[in-house]
């Protein structure tokens, strides 16, 4: 585990040596990823210009909501969203290479690639969260201050868990069916990037509690912007993000272990 | 014009292959349309019509796009620049067949498979929960049918062109993520074009994507009529004809810059 740390910067970096070297098309790149996410702030925008408030939230508000929910994300699919090559390591018999060697397997998953390209939307969400920081009238002191890289790093944990789950199922479908997964992933991001208020109970249920999405940023922000719950929740639960992200990697590296002790080569 | 009728015939064997996939991405399809819709209904709790749209008119808007997303391919279709990169792309294009049509036959094969099994499904589940619209005349229908083939055409025209960029550009995600930007956005997929203000709107109207969202549901919707139906059939048809075009030339001017690495 310690050794695996030391080496994730190193791997990383010989990643993201390799996709840089084409600039043009790495730049292009980075500015398509940041032009594609902007869409989905502009359409947030777009609703607001025909109301104050979406259910009790104004536009600062809920742009604080999509600023940190997206960082959180795209900090998440930049170290794991890979994983989705994971049915064809299976299928092609590669992933037994790498469980000969003295490494995790999750990790060498992990590490056959590093998203830089991420990288173009995470700027855009940051640009979009420092806005809101100051509109969305968050009453700062030193505990917010302190909460706020917090609240980021609960929320990308809790995603990337979310994405190592998915990705273990692929040991016992053989990758069928993957695609549900983004409903978690980046449906979770939508969903979040809204006051879950405006969703309807069983939807809330399934998506913001069954996937603890509601812990990436509705309940942190909350306390954040020193709001009351509509929905009437108990205070604690505005404090539990790094609980439940712990909880996540307890799930996450359990599913992942059963995964691997299920799996069968499906080599001759 | 054999050939074109078997290569429509394989694109739509071809996605009916993948049932897994096919059921897993009709889930992720449907429960993103109830995220949607719920952002629409929070809005039309403040105000009862934006854009000449009422809550019913949105979240049909709604329904109707989750289902057009895969029959449109509007995202991720990277067939031809993975064959400019491998180089497959000099035996494809030597083949006796006309390799622009060669692709569409097959693409509109796809999207017919799309359109029945990723198309109907999602708006059927919507119209469980919701009150959707549907349309009243039987002339309606049929227009829509067609709508909906003109705006698979807009879309293959667009991405034929995307993918050729890969001959100039050795990675072709980035000119990929930026035309799915625009594509996402001002086809009016993500928020209706009557949400827009003027001159967003105005943008929008002036350029091919609202070819493969907007003018579909619109003319589902019945929200024109007459001759300005029949005005924005025709420049959405006009488009699909262009943008054809426009990949032909682009494909005769990357043929001329083809070497091949003989070995």
């Amino acid at each position: 585990m310690g050794s695996e740390l030391a080496l994730y910067p190193r791997l990383a970096w010989s990643r993201v040596r390799g996709q840089v070297e084409y600039r043009l098309s790495f730049v292009l790149m980075l500015v398509g990823y940041f032009a594609a996410t902007v869409a989905d702030f502009l359409a947030i925008w777009v609703i607001f210009l025909h109301l104050p408030l979406l259910a009790g939230w104004t536009l600062g508000e809920v742009a604080f909501l999509y600023g940190t929910s997206y960082v959180s994300f795209k900090l998440a699919d930049m170290v794991v969203g890979h994983l989705d090559v994971l049915p064809t390591l299976v299928r092609s018999g590669s992933l037994d290479t790498l469980l000969t060697r003295p490494l995790g397997s999750l990790f060498q998953v992990i590490t056959i690639d590093f998203g830089l390209r991420h990288v173009g939307a995470i700027a855009q969400a940051v640009c979009v969260l420092a806005v809101a920081c100051v509109t969305a009238g968050v009453p700062w002191d030193a505990a917010r201050v302190a909460m706020m890289p917090v609240t980021i790093l609960s929320g990308t944990v809790i995603f990337a868990s979310i994405w190592v789950l998915g990705a273990s199922t692929v040991f016992w479908t053989m990758g069928n069916g993957l695609e549900v997964m983004n409903t978690f992933t980046y449906g979770g991001n939508q969903m979040a990037n809204f006051p879950i208020n405006i969703y309807a109970g069983w939807l809330r249920r399934l998506i913001a509690y069954v996937v603890p999405l509601a812990f990436v940023t509705y309940f942190p922000s909350l306390y954040l912007l020193a709001k009351e719950d509509p929905l009437g929740s108990p205070g604690i639960l505005r404090f539990a993000s790094p609980l439940v992200a712990l909880g996540c990697v307890a799930a996450a590296r359990f599913a992942w272990g059963q995964g691997i002790r299920h799996y069968q080569s499906t080599g001759s | 014009m054999r050939l074109y009728w078997e290569v429509f015939r394989h694109g739509f064997r071809r996605y009916a292959s993948y049932r897994a996939a096919t059921v897993a991405g009709l889930f992720t399809n449907t429960v993103f349309g109830f995220l949607r819709a719920y952002v629409l209904v929070a809005l039309f709790a403040a105000t009862a019509t934006v854009g000449g749209y009422d809550l019913s008119d949105a979240l049909t808007y709604v329904f109707l796009g989750q289902g057009m997303i895969m029959t449109v391919y509007m995202w991720s279709w990277w067939e031809i620049a993975l064959a400019i990169r491998s180089g497959d792309i000099v035996t494809d294009l030597s083949r006796p067949f006309d390799y622009q049509s060669y692709w569409l036959a097959q693409d509109l094969g796809r999207a017919c498979y799309h359109a029945v099994f990723r198309g109907i499904p999602p708006f059927l589940v919507g119209a469980l929960v919701f009150d959707l619209r549907l349309p009243g005349s039987p002339l309606t229908w049929l227009l829509f049918v067609a709508s909906v083939a003109v705006a698979v055409c807009v879309s293959f025209g667009l991405r034929f062109i995307v993918n050729l960029a890969a001959f100039w550009l050795l990675d072709y995600r980035g000119v990929g993520a930026i035309s799915t930007a625009c594509g996402t956005f001002l086809s009016g997929f993500v928020v209706p074009i009557a949400f827009f203000p003027g001159w967003l709107a105005a943008i929008a109207h002036a350029l091919p994507f609202r070819g493969m969202i907007q003018v579909p549901i619109d003319v589902f919707l019945e929200k024109e009529r007459g001759w300005a139906l029949v005005g924005v059939l025709v420049v959405q048809l006009a488009w699909a004809a262009a943008l054809f075009a426009a990949g032909r030339l682009l494909l005769g001017a990357a043929r001329r810059r083809v070497v091949v690495q003989g070995g």
